[in-house]
């Protein structure tokens, strides 16, 4: 219980010891982990709708069961090379707030258990996102993962998938 | 022009059950020694709901009590008075009260007028602060009864004579209390020496109802009323005299109450009245199951599923249509049934939550006339854009705030005849009531010509209330001070508003919708109460245009005409601005594929489709690669998991379950008219 970037976070779950569940994604070369707890659903890739003028790594909007959702690819996002289409592409749908969000990435594999001492604070650089994003890296064993605050990501200026009000 | 006002009262009578419902839930659990505000302000909230939807319905009894329970929450809700379990039981029998008169105007159940008329004197005796040792019983005789000179004596007919002496009030007030006083028995109105004027009553009803009726209006302390000339031989005992009525209404519980002697007469053709009562609300209550009524949600979900199955059935349409027609004419056969059904169903679904707005503006010319009537005002009521479809959630949930507005309007804002003359308008006010769809929301109108808001008269009243206001404040930020809670400019409170509660209710059911309320007012023009609702769920007419791979949906109310231009009427105008001459009309031609940034088939407007758009009076052609169709779309709002787009106003879903973005034409043509290819938006 050292890690107060952890304790910030502040999980609706975070039960003292029994940790909390990631589920972990892959980009590129590095594994990911967010809160299982924003996961709605995963999904494959289905062809969307092109939003004019949007940045390119929002692809669009498809429609989830008569949703209409946005869908950004955190491969484009990052520039994890150029990112293909096909039967083994990935969409984990989130749900932040209320909102919607489908979020491309290279793979999907499995849900992790972390207790609180394994997770360790943040490095200041190494990795594709702001630390400010971070929560902090997961070990387990050999892996370690990534642990991202995708609230605070989804909800970030620089996603541009939710309007900025005026103050 | 009459209007079936029957096809509303169910609404109404739903919505007042819940709302008492929820009444009677909050006044229960109120703790008497440390009652919470936010729950006596939705109490008063509630009876405030009640009294509007029943004054639309001119439900006058129910307005009248309500009115009473209204003005005594509001003291205590100030905190001018302290709450007691005196005014908790009066609460509740008030609402017990007002059930009986909702099932006598529902059913046509009979309701206990002594009781509904002890209520009221509870309740009235209440607000002057006085706390009775007894509990009410019906009838008994209210000690806060003003200037009681004799004992109420009926004559044989059980009918009391009345006179009623009013101090000097106006001749507004007069003709109002002379027409609710009318209701209960036959009057007759003299004018006294000095100027006052006095009525003369033959009534039934207890002078507890004559008082009540008369405290809208004026304090019946200054209320002179003396009971009866014609002696009474059938009523022995003065007080219980009025049990003696043979009257319907008053028969069942006074018959419970009454002493026994005098009672055991009424009793048989009470108990009948009674029977007769209880066989017309069998009857009724058959006929109401007709309708049931379903949460939103559940229609939501409902809709959506029916989505799912169209898009479903389209993908079972593809596959069975590479099949060989002869060796399986059977399950071909029974796909397209099932195809047809499912579009029957997807119809009857959809069509559950739409309504016309009609359904909520065909409520109001009877409001509005009558309330002319009442204030001694001329109005004009116009509504357009009836026909605009809207969700009946929605509908639902914008009765209360426009109801609350047109009557603002009426009172507030259209000015009297006289005033309006001398300031050289017709004498008759305007007050139009509109709906229209813009961008993506639909916009519902109230504009009146009257006086305007008057700033100065704001602030000050902001000031006195302690809000944070400075005098250079813009326009826009004083007019929104009226939404304040408990805020009202108006000097007298009135049956028909100025508590202040209703611009409060207003701000606060419209942005529970999701949308805004704007207002603009100029001082001696008029005021435009602008409510713009988000189209959560609203069916538009559509017509599909392709752009490269891309389908966008056009409103088909923007679209006049689509066409394919000659080579010659096409003219460039400045470096990159084009116009296109249309029947001797040039238009700014508008690439859609620039905008959207897409790699169109054509970008030669010759060899496309350009069609013709109108917007707030403005024309400009559209260019697109070509036509796909027209369809009927539900439209989505993309902002509810995305942000809003320059140049789309929503999202629709397609036959095949794609997405396709429904064009915002309005801002399309704003940008146009700057003819250059760097719209505005980007």
């Amino acid at each position: 219980m050292t890690n107060t970037t952890h304790m910030n976070h502040g999980s609706k779950n975070a039960g003292d010891g029994a940790g909390d569940e990631y589920l972990a994604f892959t980009l590129g070369r590095e594994e990911y982990g967010i809160d299982i707890l924003r996961v709605q659903e995963i999904r494959g890739y289905e062809p969307v709708t092109r939003i004019a003028n949007a940045p390119d790594f929002i692809k669009g909007v498809v429609n989830l069961r008569g949703t209409i959702i946005p869908v950004v690819d955190m491969r484009i996002k990052f520039r994890l090379g150029q990112p293909t289409y096909d039967e083994f592409t990935v969409v984990i749908v989130l749900n932040i707030a209320g909102r919607v969000v489908g979020m491309v990435v290279d793979s999907v594999s499995d849900v992790m258990t972390l207790s609180p001492d394994q997770v360790r604070p943040a490095p200041e650089v190494g990795t594709v996102f702001d630390t400010e994003f971070l929560i902090g890296l997961g070990a387990l064993g050999e892996r370690m993962l990534i642990l991202v605050d995708i609230d605070r990501l989804m909800s970030s200026s620089d996603m541009g998938l939710i309007e900025k009000f005026a103050a | 022009m009459t209007i079936d006002m029957s096809q509303f009262y169910q609404v109404f009578f739903d919505e007042a059950d819940e709302l008492l419902a929820e009444m009677e839930k909050l006044l229960l659990a109120l703790d008497v020694s440390a009652p919470d505000n936010e729950d006596l302000n939705a109490i008063f909230r509630a009876a405030h709901s009640i009294k509007g939807g029943a004054a639309t319905f001119a439900f006058t009894d129910i307005t009248e009590v309500t009115h009473m329970l209204e003005s005594l929450l509001d003291r205590i809700r100030k905190g001018e008075m302290a709450l007691t379990t005196e005014h908790v039981d009066t609460f509740l029998a008030a609402k017990d009260v007002l059930n009986m008169q909702m099932e006598g105007h529902h059913h046509g159940a009979s309701v206990d007028q002594d009781a509904v008329g002890s209520v009221c004197a509870r309740l009235k005796q209440l607000s002057q602060g006085i706390v009775a040792d007894a509990p009410a019983a019906p009838a008994s005789p209210a000690p806060a009864a003003p200037a009681v000179s004799a004992a109420p004596v009926a004559d044989a007919d059980g009918q009391f004579h009345f006179r009623i002496e009013l101090p000097e009030v106006p001749q507004r007030d007069v003709d109002a209390l002379a027409t609710e006083l009318g209701l209960l028995g036959s009057i007759t109105q003299e004018i006294l020496a000095d100027k006052r004027v006095a009525f003369t009553l033959i009534t039934g009803e207890g002078q507890d109802d004559i008082v009540a009726i008369c405290s809208f209006v004026l304090d019946p302390d200054d209320l002179k009323i003396t009971c009866g000339s014609a002696p009474a031989p059938a009523a022995a005992e003065p007080g219980y005299g009025i049990f003696e009525t043979e009257k319907a209404e008053a028969a069942p519980v006074a018959a419970a109450v009454a002493p026994a002697q005098p009672a055991a007469a009424a009793a048989a053709p009470a108990a009948e009245t009674k029977n007769m009562g209880r066989r017309a609300t069998d009857k009724e209550v058959g006929q109401e199951s007709s309708s049931i009524r379903v949460g939103v949600e559940k229609v939501d979900q409902l809709i959506n599923l029916v989505g799912e199955l169209v898009i479903t059935q389209a993908m079972i349409d593809q596959r069975i249509a590479a099949l060989d027609p002869i060796h399986h004419e059977r399950l071909l056969n029974s796909a397209s049934q099932l195809s047809r059904n499912t579009r029957d169903l997807q119809e009857a679904v959809m069509s559950i939550r739409m309504m016309p707005m009609d359904y909520v503006f065909s409520r109001f010319p009877r409001m509005v006339r009558d309330l002319a009537g009442k204030l001694g005002k001329q109005v004009e009521f116009v509504t357009r854009g009836a026909a605009t479809e809207l969700d009946k959630g929605l509908i639902e949930r914008i009765v209360d705030p426009l109801t609350h507005l047109v009557r603002n309007s009426v009172d507030h804002g259209i000015e009297m005849p006289e005033q309006r003359r001398a300031s050289g308008k017709k004498e008759a006010g305007k007050l139009i009531l509109s709906a229209a769809h813009q961008g993506g929301n639909i916009v519902i109108e109230v504009t009146d010509d009257g006086g305007g808001l008057n700033r100065e008269r704001i602030l000050d009243k902001a000031k006195q209330q302690g809000l944070p206001v400075t005098d250079s404040m813009p326009d826009a930020e004083v007019w929104q001070l009226i939404f304040a809670p408990g805020f009202s400019t108006a000097a007298v409170v009135t049956d028909v508003s100025g508590r202040g509660v209703g611009m409060d209710v207003v701000k606060r059911n419209i942005t529970a919708m999701g949308g805004t309320v704007d207002i603009r007012s100029m001082t001696g023009v008029g005021t435009t109460i602008s409510i713009s609702l988000p189209l959560t769920l609203a069916i538009l007419d559509g017509m599909s245009v392709k752009v490269g791979e891309e389908v966008y949906i056009l409103p088909l109310g923007y679209v006049i005409e689509s066409l394919q231009p000659a080579a010659v009427d096409v003219k460039e105008i400045a470096a990159d601005g084009q116009v296109v001459k249309v029947r001797e009309e040039y238009l700014p031609l508008i690439p859609l594929h620039q905008i959207f940034a897409i790699e169109p088939l054509y970008t030669d407007p010759a060899k496309g489709i350009i069609v013709i758009l109108e917007s707030e009076g403005k024309k400009a052609a559209l260019l697109v690669d070509s036509l796909v169709g027209q369809q009927q779309v539900v439209v989505k709002n993309l902002e509810s998991n995305f942000r809003k787009v320059a140049g789309i106003s929503g999202a629709t879903i397609l036959g095949d379950g794609g997405v396709s973005l429904i064009l915002d034409v309005a801002a399309l043509l704003r940008s146009s008219r700057q003819l250059s290819n760097d719209p505005i938006f980007s």
